[in-house]
């Protein structure tokens, strides 16, 4: 049954994503992007990701919708009908995806309980008994039921930590981007000579 | 959208629990799905709700800007503090064991800290970066 | 048995080719953001595909009001790794797409399309006025 649904999300993804590459109207692409965020976050659901799933509705539906379609509000919504040939990027892209599935015979089949990505510190998670480095039978545990907050939180706080500040470091990107310079669009006319004002508002 | 009669009053009735939901999962996170990252962006949905329905100005005049701001700040700062105040207590950086009197509560606690820090910066950075973009046009 | 335990790779490659394609071929630069973004969320489902168990629960313990109970360690979990690190990821993922999109309202203030052609034209005039100047 899980694998009839999972086959299911996956051909429903599939779709979406194709309608994604050939619409040309920008907010209906936004809008199938939001779809397909739901469609992913089902399928979480589906691979036991609870918490992926979650966060996927509230950030990949919610906000990155909004902050797409604040984007298309100022920069127009029509995509132009390319000219160029699409042979060359087709061509690439089959190659690179034919490489990419005869790689796949090599890895582990999907669902196994003994494959190797849940041997190593999984278990440990699982067991709420992860042995610490220095003293011989030295354990941490933190008898918190959600696992994947206390790997987050806890075994893992590191990594949280990097995420956050990657977070932080993106508002402080956008912040500079945004603020400063308003500078007038060049419409083919003379280069205005604004260049040195822009840094310094 | 000021004088859509239903959407004002949906919203209305909407903001208070999503913010209490918010909280919610916040706290629930330990016990079932969710946790900072969620909760941080629910908050963020609130606000982003009332920005949409009574307009920006008006969102900007609750939440201003610069506190959205410190937000994204101050919650990289408390993350990054439980570590240090773990290290000033005799532990490794980010060793919540030494913070209480017995390490399991003390975990619990430092896990609760850092996921304070979590919401804090996601709400922040996450209404910053609507006012950011839905500012954008006026300003020119 | 063998068709499905590879399926999920594959669509998962043909996701990624989508978004591969859409980031090459298409001029415009929100879809080129929204390729990587497709392109993304394949490598996110790549990663929580890789942690299920076939029969298994979501990795929460089993347990009541006051912590986990007896025997909750003898239940069949998915691997919990995978999920915190795409957990992050998508987050960051919102806050890498959000520069990406100030970029790109960024290039329209200043060239007045988003269409990569029409912005390379602009710079090779550009470039030619500057080399007609002495």
């Amino acid at each position: 049954m899980e694998s009839v649904v999972d086959l299911a999300l996956l051909g429903l993804l599939a779709v979406t994503a194709f309608g994604v590459l050939h619409l040309r109207n920008l907010v209906a692409v936004v809008m199938l992007m939001g779809i397909y965020s739901f469609l992913s976050a089902a399928l979480f659901v589906v691979l036991d990701a609870v918490d992926v799933a979650f966060t996927e509705v509230a950030v990949g539906a919610g906000v990155s919708t909004i902050l797409a379609l604040g984007t298309l509000a100022l920069v127009g919504t029509r995509q132009k009908r390319h000219a160029k040939s699409p042979l060359i990027p087709l061509l690439i892209v089959l190659v690179t995806g034919g490489m990419l599935v005869y790689g796949t015979y090599d890895l582990p089949r999907w669902g196994e309980p003994d494959n190797p990505v849940h041997g190593h510190v999984a278990p440990e998670y699982l067991a709420d008994h992860v042995p610490l480095a220095g003293d011989e039978g030295d354990v941490l545990e933190v008898h918190i039921p959600n696992i994947v907050t206390t790997v987050l939180a806890s075994y893992r706080g590191y990594d949280t930590l990097g995420e956050t500040t990657v977070v932080f470091a993106a508002m402080v990107g956008v912040l500079t981007l945004f603020v400063g310079s308003r500078r007038q669009r060049r419409t083919g006319g003379p280069p205005a000579d604004d260049e040195g004002g822009s840094g310094a508002s | 959208m000021r004088d859509q009669i239903i959407l004002r009053i949906a919203a209305k009735i909407l903001i208070g629990p999503i913010f209490l939901f918010a909280l919610y999962v916040q706290f629930h996170g330990d016990y079932g799905p969710g946790g900072g990252f969620q909760a941080g962006v629910i908050f963020a949905a609130g606000v982003i709700l009332y920005a949409l329905v009574f307009g920006l100005d008006r969102a900007r005049a609750v939440i201003p800007t610069a506190i959205v701001t410190w937000c994204g700040t101050l919650g990289v700062l408390i993350f990054a503090g439980v570590g240090v105040a773990a290290m000033f207590m005799g532990g490794n950086f980010l060793d919540y064991g030494v913070l209480l009197y017995d390490a399991e509560h003390a975990q619990h606690i430092g896990i609760l800290l850092v996921e304070a820090g979590v919401l804090v910066t996601v709400f922040g950075v996450m209404v910053t970066l609507f006012y950011s973009f839905a500012g954008r046009r006026r300003s020119r | 048995m063998e068709f499905l335990g590879l399926f999920n790779y594959w669509v998962v490659i043909f996701l990624m080719m989508v978004g591969f394609y859409a980031l090459i071929s298409r001029g415009n630069l929100v879809k080129k953001v929204v390729g990587l973004n497709l392109f993304q969320t394949s490598v996110i489902i790549f990663y929580v595909s890789t942690g299920k168990i076939v029969g298994g629960t979501a990795p929460i313990l089993i347990g009541d009001d006051h912590g986990v109970a007896e025997g909750a360690a003898e239940v069949l979990y998915s691997n919990p790794l995978p999920h915190v690190l795409m957990l992050t990821a998508i987050v960051v993922g919102v806050a890498t797409m959000a520069m990406a999109l100030a970029l790109v309202v960024r290039i329209k203030e200043t060239y007045g399309t988003v269409e990569d052609d029409e912005i390379q034209a602009q710079v090779l005039a550009d470039e030619q006025r500057e080399g007609a100047r002495p």
